[in-house]
């Protein structure tokens, strides 16, 4: 029997990039480059591991995003993934956490799933909840944060680090799970794997194919509002000095000074 | 007055920092009435009280240690179904957020993550976020449901108000999803007497720049002379240098302590992610160009060898 495994992965401004807000206080998305979230590149890594465990699976990669975000499918399956789902329409602007937990589920079901594999946080909103998100609407159980997964006979099981402990979790498929970047280093794309990329299926579907209204979704359908975003005030100038014996000491006497020894 | 619940996170009945953080911001909108659970939930009462809890629902079942996270939803889901409260604040651990997240979606709420302030508002709390590697800082709100926050930890600092904080037992039905992933083994971390990493007023983080797992005693000496907790940067935990669970960044524990001290680190935007709201932030680099060096206060362009231990030896002669 086939392992049907999903795996989400957003497309998002890079990092490194000079990252700002439109004049809509949603993320300008024209000023800096956009990639595949590196923190999904884990779980790309990790639903091909298991994929590779198991007798017969089938990857899918699954993103929501503007036109541009095929660019993060691409790498996916350059990686290796089988085959590629884009949710686009105009109305997906400025959905919330909320909303973006709608949809990826409803096109986590209509693509057919046994396991879903996401990442810890995206690299941009970073809330880290959308995973506990479509686990409570799939009506799965969630084996999130995971440092370590295996599947076997239809179970998943993982290693969580969490604060005050590291613990062993277990659940029957079908099943949600999130990995961390402790879970092991992304594979790079071969050249093969990109030449293969370019001739794997991907699917374009929209609101109506997931028979979602309008207003569920976007601005309009935010439970949340960002009211007003400012660029934080660039630290004033410390001071610095060059170690020549005793910088040390002069640290020491600055700690002194802001009252911390 | 308007009753805000606020999720109490604590060890075997010890409330946790950040809590008691909540419970001081939960004021400024409402009255707090705090939910624990599990393992020594009632003996948290009279901290939370003191902080100005009126009343403490708690609920003990072995559900809360067997299976991750869900029981815990149910349980916070009854209390906001018992009390209808103004707002829910739950501490920002990676578990708070899960918690939150779906409580939120349960009750037809809107949810806000890792603020660090928050205010009354003539239409509900407002939050404030800081972004984009702290580059950037928004206001926001929930405009949908009873708005559901969670907030960082040093966001608030703690008041002493006591209440009544009378208790309470939670009836809690746990749903059928409830045991859906065991937790089959757990190991506990080992405490290594310093304080929690995130709740700490100092810090003191080394990174690739210590150049080995056996030079972390240095970091630990200087952390130690200051009562610091010890943070690594990526590349040190990646080494094996030092535990993942002491990582400052975006994939490590953010930080916001009163100092922090960087040595052999030089500051990439993913560690600045983790400790850029730090008060007053001081580095050791070797390099007179490291990015770290644009958020200092204090900088020392030298080698950590030479100026780490003689700044751990003047802060012990200092203090005698
Ligand atoms: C700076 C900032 C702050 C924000 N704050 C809030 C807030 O407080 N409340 C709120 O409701 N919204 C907020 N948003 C909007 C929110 O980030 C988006 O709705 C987002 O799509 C979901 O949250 P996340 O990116 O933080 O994802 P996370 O929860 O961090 O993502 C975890 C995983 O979910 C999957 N995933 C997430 N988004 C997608 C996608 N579009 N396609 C495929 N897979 C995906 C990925 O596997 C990812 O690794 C914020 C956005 C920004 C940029
Ligand atoms: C998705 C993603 C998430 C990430 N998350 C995190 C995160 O959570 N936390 C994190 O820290 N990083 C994270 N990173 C990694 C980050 O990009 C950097 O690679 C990392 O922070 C570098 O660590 P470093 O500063 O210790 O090492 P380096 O960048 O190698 O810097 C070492 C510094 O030490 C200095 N040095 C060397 N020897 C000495 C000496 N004897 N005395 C004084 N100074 C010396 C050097 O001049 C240099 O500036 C993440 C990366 C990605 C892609």
């Amino acid at each position: 029997m086939s392992l049907r495994i999903v795996v989400t992965v957003k497309y998002v401004p890079d990092a490194t990039g000079d990252r700002h807000f439109a004049d809509d206080l949603t993320v300008d998305r024209d000023d800096v480059d956009g990639l595949l979230s590196e923190l999904d590149e884990y779980a790309v890594e990790q639903a091909l591991q298991i994929a590779e465990d198991a007798d017969d699976a089938e990857v899918t990669v699954l993103t929501i995003g503007p036109e541009d975000a095929k660019d993060a499918l691409r790498k996916a399956l350059s990686m290796g993934a089988d085959k590629a789902i884009h949710v686009e329409d105009d109305d997906l602007h400025g959905t919330d956490a909320i909303g973006t937990s709608l949809v990826l589920a409803k096109a986590i079901e209509k693509a057919g799933f046994d396991l879903v594999v996401s990442g810890m946080a995206s690299t941009d909103g970073t809330m880290g909840v959308v995973p506990a998100l479509v686990a409570e609407r799939l009506g799965v159980p969630q084996v999130t944060l995971l440092s370590e997964v295996s599947v076997e006979d239809g179970t998943v099981k993982g290693r969580r680090d969490g604060d005050a402990a590291s613990e062993q979790l277990e659940a029957s498929l079908p099943a949600l799970v999130s990995v961390t970047d402790q879970s092991g280093e992304a594979r790079y794309p071969s050249f093969k794997g990109i030449m293969a990329a370019k001739k794997k299926p991907v699917e374009s579907w929209d609101l109506s194919d997931l028979d979602i209204e309008a207003e569920e979704v976007g601005l309009e359908g935010a439970f949340t509002k960002v009211e007003a975003a400012n660029e934080r005030p660039a630290r004033t100038a410390g001071t610095i000095v060059k170690d020549e014996g005793e910088g040390g000491k002069q640290l020491a006497e600055f700690l002194a000074s802001q009252k911390f020894i | 007055m308007a009753e805000v619940l606020v999720y109490v996170d604590h060890v075997d009945g010890a409330v946790r920092k950040p809590t008691l953080e909540l419970l001081t911001l939960a004021r400024r909108i409402g009255e707090p009435v705090a939910v624990a659970l599990g393992n020594g939930a009632a003996d948290t009462a009279a901290t939370l009280a003191e902080h100005g809890a009126v009343k403490v629902l708690t609920h003990d079942a072995s559900e809360y240690a067997d299976y991750l996270v869900v029981p815990k939803v149910d349980a916070l889901q009854a209390a906001y179904e018992a009390v209808s409260p103004a707002a829910v604040l739950v501490p920002s651990s990676a578990e708070g957020k899960e918690i939150a997240a779906r409580l939120a979606l349960r009750i037809g709420s809107g949810i806000i993550t890792d603020a660090v302030d928050l205010e009354a508002g003539d239409e509900g709390p407002v939050a404030t976020q800081s972004v984009f590697a702290a580059s950037f800082t928004t206001k926001s709100r929930v405009i949908k449901g009873t708005p559901v926050i969670t907030v960082k930890p040093n966001s608030a600092a703690v008041e002493a108000a006591p209440a009544a904080g009378s208790v309470e037992a939670l009836a809690v039905t746990f749903s059928d999803k409830a045991t859906g992933t065991k937790v089959t083994a757990r190991t506990p971390r080992e405490s290594t007497g310093r304080p929690e990493l995130t709740e700490a007023a100092i810090v003191v983080s080394g990174g690739r720049g210590v150049n080995g797992a056996e030079n972390f005693s240095i970091i630990e000496a200087l952390a130690d002379s200051l009562g610091a907790a010890v943070g690594a940067s990526r590349a040190a935990v990646d080494a094996g240098w030092y535990p993942h669970t002491n990582q400052v960044g975006q994939t490590g524990k953010s930080v916001s302590p009163q100092l922090y001290i960087a040595n052999g680190i030089s500051g990439a935007i993913q560690h600045r992610a983790g400790m850029q709201t730090s008060k007053t932030i001081v580095a050791v680099n070797k390099d007179a160009e490291a990015p770290i060096f644009e958020l200092v206060d204090y900088g020392v362009v030298g080698d950590l060898f030479d100026v780490v231990p003689q700044l751990t030896e003047e802060i012990k002669t200092r203090k005698g």
